[in-house]
């Protein structure tokens, strides 16, 4: 068993856990991710490390299945069965120059540990965070703290920029040179995104987030299609080179259990009801 | 006592084959000729003194029989279920040239579930070394490793990178063929001896290799795990599994019983296996259990599947339909797999290991319709850990290279299993970690 040490609701079904386990912390670098059961009966899923302090590893997610209504649900002091890892390839941090890192929604979650690595490594950071509106705009402190620069766009115009943030990599684009672009967000999001950088061929990277099951490279469940070749995002990824990946195929890949997604989340509903949200 | 009927082993994921009654064993023990020099014995992997353990249930000395294999052998309930006996040790007995061998699988198996019955004891272990032996991995040739590194004397650590110990015989091997609990029983026996299981460690990511050189020496035991596919159209569409993840969906994360358990499986009604060995049979007959019709699509013919005899009776007894001379080309579907397009194959020469060598006939092409196609066509080492180790000397298909005593080209690393065969059998992962295992007590001076 793992304690969850804090739990907090970031913003509507947006929360940020702590998870005390020391064997992830030790070696996990920035751009893995760890693979989470919160009970005997509970699925294995992916969740990316968001940051890392002494023993505790950070993450943020969005409540969306079963699973993740159940992981929102543990106190703090309650615990889960199983955090696996660090797990996947580190993010390739050298000194690129200068670089953006474009995040949107709850996927801005792991812009910190990234952006934090490459300004250790010596290079500029530009962040971008993307998200519906000013209420689900997450981190935005935390990476300003970090970053050179720091720009916002909200879909509704509640915050920064009335648009998406790639109208904002656009715009730094056009104003200086850089040398290399994370994209983490929705599939759609990153597929979108990554299209700025196609053209001036940037070299970008997006974070992929498939169906996975082991997480070591087992099953092949979460196998992504990349320059034409079957990828494992397990253990080749999980960020592969954003003008390579086939983005169609993926979100077909992700679509596949939603009927049983919504099963499932319906019948725990109506589990935590019956209890009195007690379960 | 036999197998389950058909009808009712199709509703439940219980065990196929009820094993034997005391009196069938004693019968079955009292053929044996107890042969001065036992063929059998040289056929198995673990040398097993056979004609003893036998003589003991001839005399309705079961708890004995028991005592007597596992002095070889740590896993004889899971050895008795799933090794390929017909190929091994009754292949050689001497019953066998006029008549039928000795059940000696069976008899294995009915040995262990009676000791197990009655509660099983710890075996004693060396006095402690205090030399510390990292291994990797909690299949059979990780708990093996481990087990027999305990008996000598040394600190075990044993990591296991999911959730639960026992690699392959938990989320591969189904519970029809492999109860959980037989699996479970021998494990916890093993880590009894006082090994210290560490799960959810990925070694590799978790543990660093250089990490790893802390320890006197190091068993790689991180097996197949490294799916195959076909390389054809239409294989990355949704519904087309490879058999590592449609058994672990199953066998591992209880997907049978979603939303009870919360990972699904697709709901499916016409399956298309693709492959013939004991794997392809495991995924047929699981995915008949979830209600699918099942056809297995071969490329050689009948008489060249790989797979044990009794697996494929089985397999055919419950209703999967086999087309033989047949190899998928496309895998057809928008979204979600509609149908699998195969070519038909005619056999040309042998090849090295004596299996004809397979040609697709031109334009000879039909279709299968179907929602799930599940590929069973082996799985390559799994890279994750041997990938990062420097000056590790690895084979063509990523194989770690050792010799017969499980060394490496390492000095502290030995490695056993399928992660140094290619997939292989339980009992030969067995042999090898075996091996390997003496040769660390030997480096470490204990032996």
């Amino acid at each position: 068993m793992y304690i969850i040490e804090k739990s907090l609701k970031l913003s509507e079904n947006v929360y940020e856990i702590w998870v005390n386990a020391p064997h992830v912390t030790r070696n996990a670098k920035a751009g893995q991710f760890v693979i989470i059961r919160t009970d005997e009966n509970g699925e294995r899923i992916p969740l990316t490390i968001s940051k890392i302090s002494g023993d505790l590893v950070r993450i943020i997610f969005m409540a969306v299945g079963k699973t993740t209504h159940a992981l929102a649900a543990v106190p703090a002091g309650g615990a889960i069965s199983d955090i696996a890892g660090p797990l996947g390839c580190p993010s390739e941090v050298k000194k690129f120059g200068t670089c953006v890192l474009v995040g949107g929604g709850v996927g801005i979650a792991s812009t910190p540990v990234i952006a934090q690595a490459l300004k250790e490594a010596g290079n500029r950071v530009i962040g971008i965070l993307g998200a519906r509106n000013a209420d689900f705009l997450i981190l935005e402190d935390e990476m300003a703290e970090i970053c050179d620069k720091l720009l916002i766009a909200t879909d509704d115009g509640s915050k920064g920029h009335h648009g998406f943030a790639a109208d904002l990599l656009k715009q730094v684009i056009a104003e200086e040179k850089v040398d290399a672009v994370w994209i983490i967000g929705p599939t759609i999001m990153m597929k979108v995104t990554s299209n700025v950088t196609r053209e001036p061929k940037i070299k970008t990277f997006v974070s992929l987030n498939p169906i996975m099951v082991d997480g070591t490279g087992m099953c092949g469940s979460c196998r992504c299609v990349v320059d034409g070749k079957t990828k494992f995002a397990c253990v080749d990824g999980p960020e592969f080179d954003a003008h390579q990946v086939d983005f169609d195929n993926l979100m077909q890949r992700q679509r596949y259990y939603m009927e049983h997604e919504k099963e499932a989340l319906a019948q725990w509903k109506e589990h935590q009801c019956s209890c009195g949200g007690q379960h | 006592m036999g197998d389950r009927s058909v009808a009712d082993r199709l509703k439940d994921f219980g065990e196929v084959d009820n094993g034997l009654s005391p009196e069938e064993a004693i019968e079955e023990a009292s053929r044996c000729l107890q042969c001065k020099k036992p063929a059998c014995v040289d056929g198995c992997p673990v040398n097993i003194d056979i004609p003893a353990f036998v003589a003991f249930i001839a005399k309705g000395e079961f708890l004995k029989a028991a005592e007597s294999i596992r002095q070889q052998n740590l896993l004889p309930a899971i050895c008795g279920r799933v090794c390929p006996q017909e190929t091994q040790c009754e292949a050689l007995c001497i019953l066998g040239k006029k008549d039928t061998p000795i059940r000696i699988g069976q008899l294995e198996r009915f040995a262990a579930d009676q000791e197990r019955a009655k509660g099983l004891t710890v075996p004693a272990r060396k006095t402690a070394t205090g030399k510390r032996v990292a291994v990797i991995g909690s299949g059979p040739a990780g708990i093996v490793a481990a087990g027999e590194l305990a008996k000598d004397g040394h600190d075990v650590i044993l990591y296991e990178s999911l959730h639960a110990p026992g690699g392959v015989l938990t989320y591969g091997i189904p519970s029809f063929r492999l109860p959980k609990d037989v699996v479970k029983a021998e494990i916890d026996l093993i880590l009894a001896m006082g090994v210290d299981l560490r799960l959810n460690h990925l070694v590799g990511r978790t543990v660093s290799h250089q990490e790893l050189e802390g320890y006197d020496a190091i068993l790689l035991g991180t097996g197949a795990g490294l799916p195959y596919f076909m390389g054809i159209p239409g294989e990355n569409l949704s519904g087309v599994y490879s058999a590592n993840e449609f058994l672990t969906r199953i066998n591992l994360m209880h997907a049978e019983r979603f939303p009870e358990f919360d990972t699904p499986v697709a709901r499916m009604s016409r399956v298309v296996v693709v492959g013939g060995g004991n794997v392809a049979m495991d995924a047929a007959r699981t995915a008949r259990r979830m209600g699918a019709k099942v056809t297995l699509v071969y490329r050689r013919r009948e008489e060249d599947l790989p797979a044990r005899a009794a697996e494929v009776h089985h397999a055919q007894e419950e209703g999967i339909e086999f087309i033989t001379c047949a190899n998928p080309v496309r895998i057809l579907g928008d979204q979600a797999v509609t149908g699998i397009e195969c070519i038909r194959m005619h056999m040309c020469n042998l090849d090295e290991s004596g299996r004809p060598v397979p040609e697709p006939i031109d334009n000879d092409t039909f279709t299968l319709d179907c929602d799930v196609v599940i590929q069973a066509i082996g799985q390559g080492p799994n890279p994750v850990l041997v990938s990062q180790i420097p000056d590790l000397d690895k084979g063509k298909a990523g194989n770690v290279v050792t010799g017969e005593d499980g060394r490496t080209s390492h000095p502290k690393i030995f490695a056993a299993g399928d992660v140094t065969t290619g997939a292989a059998t339980v009992i030969m992962a067995m042999g090898g970690a075996k091996q390997a295992a003496r040769s660390i007590s030997e480096m470490l001076g204990s032996r």
